[in-house]
């Protein structure tokens, strides 16, 4: 394996093959974390909703996750990026092809957000449900409100609960992030094969790209065993070793 | 695992080969092809008129029908007249891995041979002569290159023409946003739904994909040639007897004169799968390809400096 190709000024642009590199790696981890953000926040509020008795917050929330959990990644892509234009009001429709700054890394970003969204509801579901429905009816005897219950006890505990699960689904998501070349998005993935067509080179340039890939995930679970150290409660969850 | 262990013979034989195509050694493609009863050509899905997909999934057209020359050849040369035909798709990104790795054995479709190929494959004699131009919406009110400057453009990864735009867009700094995408009806659905306003391509497969559009009026194919392109087979490299091979058949239609009925056929008539006659006559320069075989590659960047 010869990498002396990195440093070669690349065919367009200026910089070497190796600022393609640098460049792909910055679009992998905005295009991931952007998603994450969406997913995580979605995901939380869509998780509660279906654990909660009221019919109507629970269905729409189940209508959500059994939709975006049950359609390939690859699909909803091209949903969000040659679908939805052509079906929203025609102003509309090209703002989003040509107006909007960055339309291939927002339709990317949001299409990823919103199928993690679904995964992650089922893991806050989940981390909700294990907590013995007991703690919950000391919790209303003492006097809380249901709302009340789930602020100090079930979100404490059932997020606490599914850090591990969560975790894996953060590192996901970065894998996942690849999905974007499909629509022109040139994260890690896409400049390690447009630097492989253009050097010919392409067995060493997906080495790299690999050994990035693997750094980048090992770092995510670094950190999450940090968070999951730092928030564990003594003698019952989360040992983070 | 035996489909491996003929391939490292066949690199192996290619390696050393010097032999002649009559010699009662085969070797390289050829005796692969001996071997596993099996010649497998690689085509196109989307490369009208050159190498496409008709309406029961076939891979048709007039590269495709100069392969199936080759291949009665090979039949011929090796007494096997029941030798199997795979068709494997491949597209612009894939095909010469694909051709390299010896799942493929010749391509035949609208490939572009440049110098920078030939450092990993070889060519068969040009039998086709295009170059880059782009094809844009009417009502876009684009005229030359020179009015792309900050528009968005979309090419197909892999192509000849992606460098050719590319240079010319540094070299004039027209400051073009470029989106990439992974086959020629994928690019044009961008141009179709408006996400890009021009897609630089070699013209004569712009003329196709305007062919069949829903609506083909609503576009045109503008501008001055940005690149040549020599199409042609694409083959192993050093392998000189299945070149040598595949060289003489070419040049021989070209010779007989077989070749104008093959591109009347694809270029005059009607084709399918919509019954549409690209009437797009022989050009000059292809006329002096078919009276001087040759395989001549382009440089990379078009008619830019790179």
């Amino acid at each position: 394996m010869d990498f002396g190709f990195l440093s070669q000024p690349a065919f367009s642009g200026g910089g070497t093959y190796f600022d393609w590199v640098l460049s792909g790696i910055k679009w992998t981890m905005l295009v991931s974390i952007c998603a994450w953000v969406i997913a995580f926040t979605l995901g939380s509020v869509l998780g509660v909703l279906r654990t909660t008795k009221l019919w109507w917050l629970k269905g729409p929330a189940t209508a959500y996750v059994e939709l975006f959990r049950n359609v390939p990644l690859l699909v909803q892509m091209f949903i969000w990026y040659f679908v939805v234009p052509e079906i929203v009001p025609k102003t509309l429709g090209m703002w989003l092809k040509q107006g909007m700054p960055m339309p291939e890394f927002w339709s990317a970003v949001f299409a990823l957000g919103f199928y993690t969204a679904s995964r992650v509801a089922e893991q806050v579901r989940s981390g909700i449900q294990s907590i013995p429905v007991g703690q919950t009816h000391a919790a209303l005897a003492t006097g809380l409100t249901m709302p009340q219950v789930y602020r100090h006890l079930l979100l404490p505990m059932g997020y606490r609960i599914v850090i591990p699960p969560l975790t894996s689904e953060f590192l996901t998501i970065f894998k996942n992030s690849s999905v974007a070349l499909t629509i022109g998005v040139l994260e890690l993935t896409a400049q390690a094969r447009t630097i492989s067509e253009y050097t010919f080179r392409t067995f060493e340039i997906f080495t790299l790209a690999t050994v990035v890939y693997v750094l980048i995930t090992m770092a995510v679970t670094v950190l999450m065993q940090l968070v999951e150290r730092r928030l564990r409660v003594p003698g019952f969850i989360g040992t983070g070793k | 695992m035996l489909r491996i262990t003929h391939l490292f013979a066949a690199i192996a034989a290619a390696g050393l080969l010097t032999a002649p195509v009559h010699a009662a050694e085969l070797t390289g493609t050829l005796k692969k092809i001996k071997d596993t009863g099996v010649v497998k050509v690689g085509h196109r899905d989307a490369s009208v008129p050159f190498s496409y997909l008709d309406d029961k999934q076939k891979p048709i057209g007039y590269g495709v029908d100069i392969c199936m020359k080759v291949v009665d050849r090979i039949k011929a040369e090796l007494k096997m007249p029941k030798l199997k035909v795979e068709f494997v798709p491949v597209t612009s990104q894939t095909r010469i891995p694909i051709l390299m790795g010896g799942n493929i054995d010749m391509e035949c479709g609208s490939t572009t041979n440049s110098v920078e190929r030939q450092k990993q494959v070889a060519f068969a004699p040009t039998y086709f002569m295009t170059g880059t131009k782009i094809i844009v919406k009417k009502s876009s009110g684009i005229k030359g290159y020179d009015d792309l400057k900050g528009k968005t453009v979309v090419f197909t990864q892999g192509t000849t023409n992606e460098r050719a735009m590319k240079a010319y867009n540094d070299e004039k700094k027209l400051g073009i946003n470029f989106i990439p995408s992974k086959d020629h009806a994928e690019s044009f659905l961008a141009v179709e739904t408006g996400r890009a306003v021009a897609f630089p391509m070699d013209d004569i497969l712009l003329y196709g994909l305007k062919a069949g559009a829903k609506n083909p009026n609503d576009y045109e194919v503008i501008g001055e040639f940005l690149s040549d392109d020599p199409y042609a087979i694409m083959l192993r490299k050093d392998d000189p007897a299945f070149k040598k091979l595949v060289d003489s058949t070419v040049a021989g239609l070209y010779k007989s004169g077989e070749i104008n009925k093959i591109y009347t056929k694809w270029f005059q008539s009607k084709i399918p799968p919509k019954g549409i006659n690209l009437n797009f006559p022989m050009s000059d320069s292809l006329k002096e390809s078919i009276k001087n075989p040759n395989d001549t590659g382009v440089g990379a960047c078009g008619k830019m400096k790179c």
